[in-house]
Formats: structure tokens, sequence, C-alpha cells
């Protein structure tokens, strides 16, 4: 039930983002979602990629910084209110939202969101518990 | 410079200052032979180290075979902290001081009253030299505190009789109106924020003619004839250089006479050898080479053959003011990588140090200072490493911001901290460099 996304350190300058995107690209490893934090000096990519184990491996070939995370997909319903009936669940049983987004949108009626959690178990019972559909690995990967 | 100002001086102590070159040896070899004999009997660190090189107080049987004495590094003066090197019991200690260590803990020195009386001596002398008389008006904008600058100088200018102002360091729109509603003649400051009060003054539209400023006495940081020249048009005054560290003394251990070409070392408290820096061996006059000093008047610590890691050379040939006592050129640079920020010595090993609070082995870093306008700032770059690495924001930033603090705390010094991606430091020959100094003196 837990999704592997790989967080990679990048310095604020000019051509570090092109440079993992272009790196994932040459080693065909496909990019499923993706957020960037930034402060002025630095930066927090995560990404959500089809073959996570590669993608760390050739970017450690090149000394970038990352690390591995076990986050959780969730499907909602594309339509107005479908992130806050997620949220409700979550918020009722106080669980905290480290950070979330969203899954490259595809043209079907429901759409992907990508959560971390401090506890990801807890989490996922809680989801599940109310209701939520949790996206296996398998399930992301033919997003 | 100032048309007031003239090229010569008062020689304060002609005795000494002006004392043939062959009567000054015999006074330092006699007074060598006392401190290493006290060394010997009050300092087991020391009296371990001669044992260890098969040396004894009887070994030295003229002033040039004090190159056989083992050398004191700042090291050792920090394996004994706080009081290992004392030769005296505390209760003859009236002062206590302190400068940065290569790592957490500081350097303490110490003075015993007879220490105080030599030291403000050695202080007025420079600062006479420098044209300072009991007519003047000195402004202090050293920091007064452990650093020796404060007080030293603020004893020394006492002790000619000047009027002083401890103005201590900082608050430059105080310092300017002092300046202007007191009507300061001479200023005492790092070269670094002499040049800041001169632009600061300009900014404000000041005129020089609203000053009364017409000495400035300017140490502890290195600077250049070019830095001189700036400060003495901005600000309208005749600048010296003085020179000193807190292991030996503090400041006066030399100072620039009115002719501007040479520190006057007062050889009859310190023995100067210049020596090369890789062999060790003693280096002629002229030669430029790592300054060894040994202290020969100091009760309560007394060291020998302290390894300041400062560049200079003796400049050959007699002074034109008169004054017999052999110059040193304006230091050059270091021996190790220590950096002086504003007037604060840094170690990279003090950030060395910080780091390691927060993991088994240090993540690369290095040290970048860099001038913005008058003002030096330090940057320290760290590499995020994995163990310091996190996908979330808030630990990121939370980690730089504790960082910065540490090493503010550490260094006594405001830093930039910035978290980088391995590799991206600039490296020289391979290996990363800890300390890349961007300034131009």
């Amino acid at each position: 039930m837990k999704v592997k996304q790989i967080s990679i350190f990048l310095e604020n300058r000019a051509g570090r983002l092109d440079t993992v995107a272009k790196l994932l690209g040459e080693n065909e490893i496909n990019i499923r979602a993706l957020s960037l934090a930034d402060t002025s000096d630095f930066g927090i990519l995560r990404l959500i990629v089809d073959k996570p184990d590669r993608a760390t491996e050739v970017l450690k070939y090149y000394n970038f910084t990352l690390s591995q995370t076990d986050v959780v997909a969730v499907e909602v319903p594309d339509t107005p209110g479908g992130l806050a009936s997620v949220l409700d669940v979550l918020s009722n049983a106080k669980v905290n939202v480290e950070y979330m987004y969203a899954f490259v949108e595809k043209a079907t009626e429901k759409a992907a969101l990508v959560f971390r959690f401090d506890d990801v178990d807890a989490a996922i019972e809680v989801l599940k518990k109310g209701g939520i559909t949790v996206l296996a690995n398998e399930d992301v990967l033919k997003l | 410079m100032n048309a007031l100002a003239t090229t010569s001086s008062q020689i304060r102590s002609p005795e000494v200052e002006c004392l043939p070159a062959a009567a000054m040896r015999e006074l330092q070899y006699e007074r060598l032979r006392r401190q290493v004999d006290i060394a010997w009997k009050k300092l087991p660190y020391y009296r371990a180290k001669m044992e260890a090189a098969g040396i004894a107080p009887g070994d030295i049987r003229c002033l040039e075979d004090c190159r056989l004495l083992p050398l004191t590094l700042k090291d050792d003066l920090r394996d004994t902290y706080p009081y290992g090197a004392f030769a005296v019991p505390l209760k003859e200690v009236v002062r206590l001081h302190a400068s940065t260590g290569t790592t957490g803990k500081p350097t303490v020195v110490g003075y015993t009253r007879g220490d105080m009386e030599n030291w403000t001596e050695v202080v007025a002398r420079f600062l006479v030299a420098g044209g300072l008389t009991d007519d003047d008006i000195v402004q202090i904008a050293f920091g007064y505190g452990l650093f020796t600058g404060g007080f030293g100088l603020h004893y020394g200018c006492e002790r000619v009789g000047a009027t002083v102002i401890p103005a201590s360091s900082g608050n430059t729109e105080k310092q300017l109106m002092l300046m202007q509603d007191l009507g300061t003649t001479a200023l005492v400051c790092t070269p670094t924020y002499a040049v800041f009060l001169g632009e600061s003054l300009q900014r404000e539209g000041l005129e020089l003619a609203d000053l009364k400023l017409r000495y400035g006495f300017f140490g502890g940081e290195f600077w250049t004839d070019a830095i001189r020249a700036k400060i003495e048009s901005l600000l309208g005054i005749t600048a010296t250089d003085n020179y000193g560290l807190s292991e030996v003394v503090g400041p006066g251990v030399s100072g620039e006479c009115l002719q501007q070409n040479g520190l006057h070392v007062s050889e009859d408290h310190f023995l100067f050898e210049i020596v090369d820096p890789e062999t060790l061996e003693p280096l002629p006059d002229g030669e430029v080479g790592e300054v060894i000093i040994t202290p020969l008047t100091k009760e309560a610590i007394p060291v020998i053959r302290y390894r300041t890691r400062d560049i200079t050379r003796i400049i050959p040939g007699e002074c034109a003011c008169g004054r017999t006592t052999r110059r040193m050129q304006k230091v050059t640079g270091r021996t190790d990588d220590m950096l002086i920020v504003r007037g604060v010595n840094i170690f990279p090993s003090q950030v060395e140090e910080v780091l390691l609070q927060f993991q088994d082995t240090a993540p690369h870093y290095q040290l970048i200072c860099t001038r913005q306008g008058a003002m030096d700032q330090l940057e320290v770059q760290v590499e995020a490493s994995e163990k310091l690495f996190s996908d979330q924001m808030k630990r990121m930033t939370q980690l730089r911001d504790e960082l910065q603090e540490r090493l503010k705390n550490a260094l006594g010094l405001k830093v930039k901290l910035t978290l980088v991606e391995p590799g991206s430091m600039v490296r020289f020959q391979g290996k990363a460099k800890r300390v890349v100094d961007q300034r131009v003196f």
C-alpha cells in the first residue's frame, strides 16, 4: 500500500532540475508525479517514478544527495470537494499531513494524490476505515 | 596625510628604543636565560618538551642558542587550559584575557602587576611613535572584553596621558557623533572598521573639516598600504599599524613610527626569530618566513618560542626615526588556515567541531570570506550529506538555522550558512579547500 518516493537535494541554481530530468529521461525512467519545495538557496525535489531503485542508482552515480521515503497514493473523485473528502477523514482522526501533491493529470474521472505522513501505517489504516481508496504500487505505475 | 602631522615623533624610552644592537642582544640573552630558567622550574609542559628534545637550560650559552629550544604551539596552550601554562599562583594574577582557540575552548592568558606594567608601557611606546601625545582625545572602537585589543590600547593611551573615550566596538552612528561632539583627535580600531567609518562619514555628508582627527592606530587584522592610503584620505589622518597577539602579550609587540616603514619591535620585551615554516631553520634579516616570538619579561605566562603562524620579514637597515630597534614588515599572511574576519580569529577546526555535533564524520565544508563594501562577510558552505538530508523542508530549514546559530556562538561572529550539493565546492588539486578568501587586501 506504500509507494516509494525519491527526494533529491538541489541547489537553487540554473540547470539543476534540468540535469535530473535529463538523467532520468536518458535512463528511460518515467516521472509519474513530482513536487518541488524551495528556499532562496536550495530546494527539495520529490518524485514518484516508475523505476525508483533504478532512479536512485543513476542519481547516486552522479553524486546527488537523495533519500527514499514511503508515501501514500490516494484516489479521489475528480469533482469539486474530492480533496476535501479525503482531508476530512484525516483531520477527524487527527493525522497530520507533512506535505502532499498531485499526480500528473490523465483524462479520467479519478485524480490521484501523494501524501507524506510521519506514521505511514497508521495513516493508511485511517484512510481505509474512512472508505478512501489507497493505491498499491502497481496501480500507481498504471496511472 | 594631515597637514598638521609630521614624520617625526617623540621617542618614549630612548634608553631601550635607541640602544645599540650589541647591547640589545646582551639584554635579550640575559632575559632569555631567566625565562628559560622559569619555564624549566615552573612549567611542567614545557620542561617535558625540553627533556624530550634533550635540552637543559645550561645549553643556552648565547642568544643564537635559542633555536635549540622547542617551539610552543597554540595547541600546547590549549592542552593546558585553563591555568596549566601559568608560572605564578593566581593570587599574583590581576587580569585574564582570552583568545579564540583552534577548537571550542579559548586560550586563556593572565597578567601579573608586572606584566600589566610592561604591557601598558609597550603599548604607550608605539602610540607615541605613531604621534599620540597627552593633548590627544582618543576614541577606542575596539571591543572591550576578553579580546586584548580594547583594554590593551586603553591602558596605553591613558599612560601617554591622552583623554580616552572607551567607545568600544559597533554602533557607527554613535561613533560618529562622539567623534564630532567630543572632538576626537585619534582613532583606535581595526583597519576594516576605519574604512567603514570613513565611508559612513561620506554618506552622512560630513566634511573632514567638521572633525579634528589627526592620527589612527590600527591593528588586529592584516592590511596593506593600499588600505592605509584609503583610510588616510577618507579620515584625513596619519595611520600606523600595530601588531601583537594575546599568547605573547596582546597589542604592543611592535608598532610603526611616523616613517610608516615597518613596525619597530619592542626588542627588550620580545625576542623575534624568522624561520622557514617548512624546515623551521632560522632565516637572515630580510627574508620572508614565519615569526617565532619569545616574550622576555612575561611573569604569569612565560612562553618560550611561540609559533605565531604569521608571515613577515625583518626589514634590514636602520630607520630614519632614530630608533635602533629592528622593524618587521606588515604581516602578509598565515602559515595555517586561520582567517581574520572583522578582527575575529577563525579556525576551520572550530567549524568542524560544530558539524561533528550533527553527525559522526563531518560533512565537507568550506569557509568563504568576501568583502561587501567595507565589511567582511563569512559564509560557511556545508554539503548536504545523506545524514543531514530530509525530504521535509521544515527539517532542512531548521537544520540550516540551527547550524547557523551554533556556528555564530562558536565563532563569535555572524555567519551565513549555505547547504550545497556534494561536489559543488571549489576544489584545489582534487582536495577540498577549507578556506577561500576572496577579499582583496
